[in-house]
C-alpha cells in the first residue's frame, strides 16, 4: 500500500502536464506541427487498418472456424493496391518535409546575425553589439534571428525544441540555422549530438523578451566593446592592416566591400565571398588568393581562437557597405543607444580614410 | 483452441541415436566441427551471451534515466554503458542473429545441400567472432569506451581519452565473420540448391537472406575502412577526418552511414525471412504474393544503399542532397509496407492457430509497422529536424531492431528449436512470455516517442525534470521486459531434457528441413531430395502424407 500514493501521484502529476509537443514558440513552430499532425493521423489509420486485417482474419479464420484453409496464388490488383496508395503518401509527406525543410534552414534576408561557439560542454554566443553570454540566448521576439553556428573542438547540434530548430555545430565549418520567435519565455537550449562526458550538461536557456525588454538587456548587458570593433583591434595586432591597408600598392587586396562580392582567385575560379570564406582565407590563405596577388600570406591556424575568427568576420564584413546598410536597417528599432552602428562605422571608416589621407 | 501441433505418441518416440548432436561427442568435436548446425548452435550460445550483457547494459540505462540527476553512475559512466550497450547489441547480436544461427542451421536443408559451400569458413567466422567479441569485452572491462556506436569523430579520433582503438578493432575483426557468413550464404544458394530446386521454388526465407548477405558483402568492407581511418587518425594522425589538416569529419559520416544504414536491413531482412515461414505455416497458406515479398526484399537490399546520407540533414550537407536522400528514403519505405500488406493477407482465409512462434509474428507485424511508420517522420527532411537526436529516433530503431529484429528471432528459435533439439518447448509459459515481452516493449518504448516529441536529447545522463514521468514508465516497462526476455532462456534449456518429442514435423510444415528427422544428420539428407513442389504447397504435404499412410499400411 505504500507505493500506492506515490504511483497516483505520478499520474496525477502527469495527466495534469500532459503535453506531447513541447511549446510552439517560433513562427516555424505550427508549420512542423501541421506535418507532424498529418503524419501522425496517417500512421494512426495505417496501424488500425493493419491492426484490424490481423484481429480480424484471426477471428474470422482461426482452425476452429475454418479447418481448411483455401489457397489463394496472390493478387496483382492489391499489390498495386497496397504499393501505390503507401508510394503516394509517402510522396506527398516527402514534398510537404521538403517545401518545410527549405522554409526552415533558408534564413530571410533581414535576418539579425549572432554567433554562437559550441565547445566541451558550453554554448558561447556572441551578438554583434558585443554581447557575450554563456550557456544563455537572449532574443527578441517577432524579429528573424540568424544563428552562425561553429564548434571548437568536437561535434555538437544546436537544438530548441520549443521552435522546432536544430543544426550540427561542425568544427571547421560555419552552418546557419534561423527562427523567429513569437512568444516570450524562457525555453530549452541542448546540445543534442553526443560530445562526450559531460554532453548532458551542456544545456541552456533561450530568454524570449519583448522588444522593449530587450533594449534594456541590451543596454544592461553590453560589454563596451562591440564584435567589431573587436575584430577591428585583433586586425591590427596580428598586423592583418599592414598588407590589407587598402593602398593602391598594398601587398593584400583591399577588404572594404569585398564581403558579398564575387573574388576571382589565382587560379581563375570564382567564389562568392561570404562567412565560410573569410574564414578559410585566415587559416588557409595559400589556396585563396586573389588574382593579381602574390601568395605571401601566413596561415593563421592555431593563432586565433573560434572567437577571434569571428571577430575578424564581423569586422570585414562590417566593411561592406551593403552589409553595414542591411543590418543596421535590420536593427535601426531594437538598438536605439546604437553601439553596433558606431562600431560598425567606426570600423568602415578607418580603412577608408586611410585610402583617402594618403594619395 | 486448436493446434496443428502433431508430435509422435510420447510412450514410444525417441531422439533418433544418430543425428548431428549425438555424431561426435568432446569439446573438440564442436570446436573443430565443419557441421552448419554445430556452428549454428555455438552462435546460438555465444550471441545469447552477448545478448544478456547488452540487456544487463540496457537495464542500467533504464535504472540511471528513472531520475533527472545523474545519480547512479557518473556522467562518464553512463556514456560508457550506453556505448557498449550499442556495439554490443549492434554487432555483437542483431548482426549475427538471425543469420549467424537460424540462417545457419537451415539455409543448407532448405535448399537440399547438406552443408553451406565453405565449413571451414563458416568455422573461421565463429571464431572471428568470438575474437571481436573478447576484444570488445577487453576493452570494456579495461576501461570502457565512450564515443557511443557510432565513434562520432573528431570526438573519437582527438578527443576520448577511451579504448577507442581496441574496440575499432573488435568489430574490424567481428565484421570479417559476417562477410563471411555472407559469401557462404551466397555461393550456397548459387550453387548448391537441390535438383529442381529453381529461385522461385525458394523459401522466402531464402530469399530475404539471400538480400542480407549481398549487403553484408557489399557494405561491410566500408565500415571495415573507416573504422581503419579511425584508428590510423588516432595512432598516427593521419588527418583523413581531421579540418585542421584539410580532412572532412562530415567524410566520416558519409562512409559510417553508407555501412551503418544498410546494417539496418541486414539486421531486419532475415528476420522478415522468419516472419514469412511462420506466418505462412500457422495459417496453413502459402504466402499471398510470394513474387511480390521475393523482390521486396531484393529492392530493400538495392535501395538500402542509397539512403545513407538521411543521417546527416542536419549537418549542413546541401539542400539539394537532402532532397535526393529524402525522396529515396520514402521509397525504400514501400517494399516494407508491400511485405506487412502480404503477410497480413496470408492470414486471409486461412486455417489460423496461434502458437507461440505466430504470437510473436504478430508482435513483429505491429511493432514494425510503428517502427516503419515512425521511420516515414525522419525520413520527411522538414520534420527530421525536430525529430532526430531524440528520444524520437531512439524509440523508433527500437521499435525496429527490438521489437522487429529480436520479436522475429524469437518467433524463429521458437519455431525451428523442435528441428535443432528434437524437443518441443512448453507451448503455455511461452505463449505467456511473447505476451508480456510484447506488453513490456510497448511500455518501455512508446513513452520514448512522446519523449523525442518534447525534445528530449538522447545519451543524456541527466534531463531535466519535466521528463521524469514518462522515463518512470519506460523504466518500469523494461523491468516486465526483462521478464519476458529472462522467461525464453529458462524454459528453452528445461526443454532440453523435459520437452516432449517432436517428432520430424510438428508444425505440418512444408519446408524441405521439416521433411527429415529432428533433430537432423549430419549430412542432413540420406539422400539429395529431388524438388517438385513449390514453396508452401500443403496440398504438396498433404499428398506425402497419405502417400506415406499408403505405403505403410
Amino acid at each position: 500500500m505504500g507505493l500506492s500514493p506515490v504511483i497516483w501521484q505520478f499520474l496525477v502529476k502527469w495527466l495534469t502536464n500532459f503535453a506531447v509537443i513541447p511549446p510552439e514558440a517560433s513562427t516555424q513552430a505550427p508549420q512542423v506541427d501541421a506535418l507532424l499532425v498529418f503524419m501522425t493521423l496517417v500512421s494512426l489509420v495505417g496501424l488500425v487498418l493493419v491492426g484490424m486485417l490481423i484481429a480480424g482474419f484471426s477471428i474470422l479464420y482461426n482452425k476452429d472456424r475454418n479447418p481448411v484453409a483455401t489457397q489463394i496464388e496472390g493478387s496483382t490488383l492489391l499489390e498495386a493496391t497496397w504499393t501505390i496508395i503507401p508510394l503516394g503518401l509517402f510522396l506527398v509527406m516527402f514534398v510537404w518535409g521538403s517545401v518545410l525543410y527549405f522554409r526552415i534552414y533558408t534564413p530571410p534576408p533581414n535576418a539579425m546575425n549572432i554567433y554562437v561557439v559550441g565547445k566541451q560542454w558550453m554554448w558561447k554566443a556572441e551578438h554583434p553589439t558585443g554581447q557575450h553570454e554563456i550557456d544563455a540566448l537572449h532574443i527578441p521576439a517577432g524579429v528573424p534571428i540568424q544563428i552562425t553556428l561553429i564548434s571548437q573542438d568536437v561535434f555538437h547540434s544546436f537544438s530548441i525544441p520549443a521552435f522546432r530548430v536544430k543544426r550540427e555545430a561542425i568544427p571547421g565549418r560555419y552552418t546557419t540555422e534561423w527562427f523567429e520567435a513569437t512568444t516570450p519565455g524562457t525555453y530549452h537550449l541542448f546540445c543534442t549530438q553526443y560530445c562526450g562526458t559531460e554532453h548532458s550538461g551542456m544545456i541552456g536557456e533561450v530568454t524570449v523578451l519583448t522588444k522593449d525588454d530587450y533594449k534594456k538587456w541590451l543596454a544592461e548587458s553590453t560589454s563596451g566593446v562591440s564584435l567589431a570593433q573587436n575584430g577591428e583591434r585583433l586586425f591590427a595586432s596580428l598586423s592583418c592592416n599592414a598588407c590589407h591597408n587598402g593602398r593602391p600598392d598594398a601587398r593584400g587586396p583591399s577588404l572594404a566591400d569585398v564581403y558579398g562580392s564575387k573574388l576571382t582567385l589565382s587560379t581563375g575560379q570564382a567564389v562568392q565571398v561570404d562567412d565560410a570564406y573569410l574564414r578559410q582565407a585566415i587559416l588557409n590563405p595559400s589556396s585563396h588568393i586573389t588574382q593579381g596577388y602574390a601568395p605571401i600570406m601566413p596561415t593563421y591556424q592555431g593563432q586565433v581562437s573560434e572567437e577571434g575568427l569571428i571577430s575578424l568576420v564581423e569586422y570585414i564584413k562590417n566593411l561592406s557597405s551593403n552589409y553595414r546598410v542591411q543590418q543596421t536597417l535590420n536593427t535601426t528599432e531594437l538598438l536605439p543607444e546604437q553601439p553596433a552602428r558606431s562600431a560598425g562605422q567606426a570600423g568602415a571608416t578607418q580603412p577608408a580614410s586611410q585610402g583617402v589621407t594618403k594619395p | 483452441m486448436s493446434t496443428i501441433v502433431s508430435l509422435p505418441d510420447q510412450a514410444t518416440a525417441r531422439i533418433p541415436k544418430r543425428n548431428y548432436l549425438s555424431n561426435e561427442n568432446g569439446l573438440l568435436s564442436w570446436l573443430l566441427t565443419g557441421d552448419h548446425k554445430r556452428i549454428a548452435i555455438l552462435y546460438l550460445i555465444s550471441i545469447t551471451f552477448f545478448f544478456a550483457i547488452g540487456g544487463t547494459l540496457a537495464g542500467l540505462i533504464r535504472l540511471e534515466l528513472l531520475t533527472p540527476q545523474s545519480d547512479l553512475f557518473a556522467a562518464d559512466t553512463y556514456n560508457k554503458i550506453f556505448t557498449m550497450h550499442g556495439v554490443i547489441m549492434v554487432f555483437l547480436f542483431l548482426v549475427p542473429s538471425v543469420p549467424a544461427t537460424i540462417g545457419n542451421f537451415v539455409i543448407p536443408i532448405m535448399v537440399g545441400a547438406k552443408d553451406l559451400a565453405f565449413p571451414k569458413i563458416n568455422l573461421l567466422s565463429w571464431y572471428l567472432y568470438l575474437a571481436g567479441g573478447a576484444m570488445t569485452l577487453w576493452a570494456m572491462i579495461s576501461g570502457g569506451v565512450d564515443t557511443g556506436w557510432t565513434f562520432t569523430t573528431p570526438l573519437s579520433t582527438h578527443f576520448s581519452n577511451t579504448n577507442v582503438v581496441t574496440t575499432g578493432l573488435a568489430i574490424f575483426v567481428a565484421g570479417f565473420s559476417s562477410i563471411f557468413t555472407g559469401l557462404n550464404f551466397i555461393v550456397t544458394i548459387h550453387r548448391m540448391r537441390a535438383p529442381g530446386m529453381t529461385w522461385f521454388k525458394l523459401p522466402l526465407f531464402v530469399w530475404s537472406n539471400y538480400a542480407g548477405s549481398i549487403l553484408m558483402v557489399l557494405g561491410t568492407p566500408v565500415l571495415a575502412i573507416t573504422l581503419v581511418l579511425v584508428v590510423l587518425e588516432r595512432t598516427i594522425g593521419i588527418g583523413v577526418f581531421d579540418p585542421a589538416k584539410g580532412g572532412d569529419p562530415i567524410l566520416f559520416q558519409h562512409l559510417f552511414w553508407f555501412y551503418s544504414h544498410p546494417a539496418v536491413y541486414i539486421m531486419i531482412l532475415p528476420g522478415m525471412g522468419v516472419i514469412s515461414e511462420v506466418v505462412s505455416t500457422f495459417s496453413r497458406k502459402r504466402v499471398f504474393g510470394y513474387t511480390a515479398v521475393a523482390f521486396s526484399s531484393v529492392a530493400i537490399a538495392v535501395f538500402g544503399f542509397f539512403v545513407w546520407a538521411h543521417h546527416m540533414f542536419i549537418m549542413g550537407v546541401s539542400n539539394y542532397a537532402v532532397l535526393v536522400f529524402s525522396l529515396l528514403t520514402m521509397l525504400v519505405a514501400v517494399p516494407s509496407a508491400i511485405k506487412i500488406f502480404n503477410w497480413a493477407f496470408t492470414l486471409y482465409k486461412g486455417s489460423i492457430t496461434f502458437e507461440t512462434p505466430m504470437l510473436y509474428a504478430f508482435g513483429f507485424m505491429g511493432l514494425f509497422t510503428i517502427g516503419g511508420l515512425t521511420g516515414v517522420f525522419l525520413g520527411s527532411s522538414g520534420t527530421d529536424i525536430h525529430l532526430t537526436e531524440t528520444y524520437f529516433i531512439v524509440a523508433h530503431f527500437h521499435f525496429v531492431m527490438v521489437g522487429g529484429m529480436l520479436m522475429a528471432f524469437l518467433s524463429g528459435i521458437h519455431f525451428w528449436w523442435p528441428k535443432m533439439t528434437g524437443r518441443m518447448y512448453p507451448e503455455k509459459i511461452s505463449q505467456l512470455a511473447a505476451v508480456v515481452t510484447f506488453i513490456g516493449f510497448n511500455f518501455t518504448f512508446f513513452p520514448q516517442f512522446l519523449l523525442g516529441m518534447l525534445g528530449m536529447p538522447r545519451r543524456y545522463a541527466a534531463y531535466p525534470p519535466e521528463f521524469q514521468v514518462l522515463n518512470v514508465f519506460s523504466t518500469a516497462g523494461a523491468s516486465i521486459l526483462g521478464i519476458g526476455y529472462l522467461l525464453p532462456i529458462l524454459y528453452l534449456i528445461w526443454s532440453l531434457k523435459y520437452g516432449k518429442i517432436a517428432g520430424n514435423n510438428p508444425w505440418q510444415a512444408t519446408g524441405l528441413e521439416w521433411q527429415i528427422q529432428s533433430p537432423p544428420l549430419t549430412e542432413n539428407f540420406v539422400e539429395i531430395p529431388i524438388v517438385t513442389q513449390e514453396a508452401y504447397d500443403y496440398e504438396w504435404l498433404e499428398r506425402q502424407k497419405e502417400h506415406e499412410v499408403t505405403h505403410v499400411g
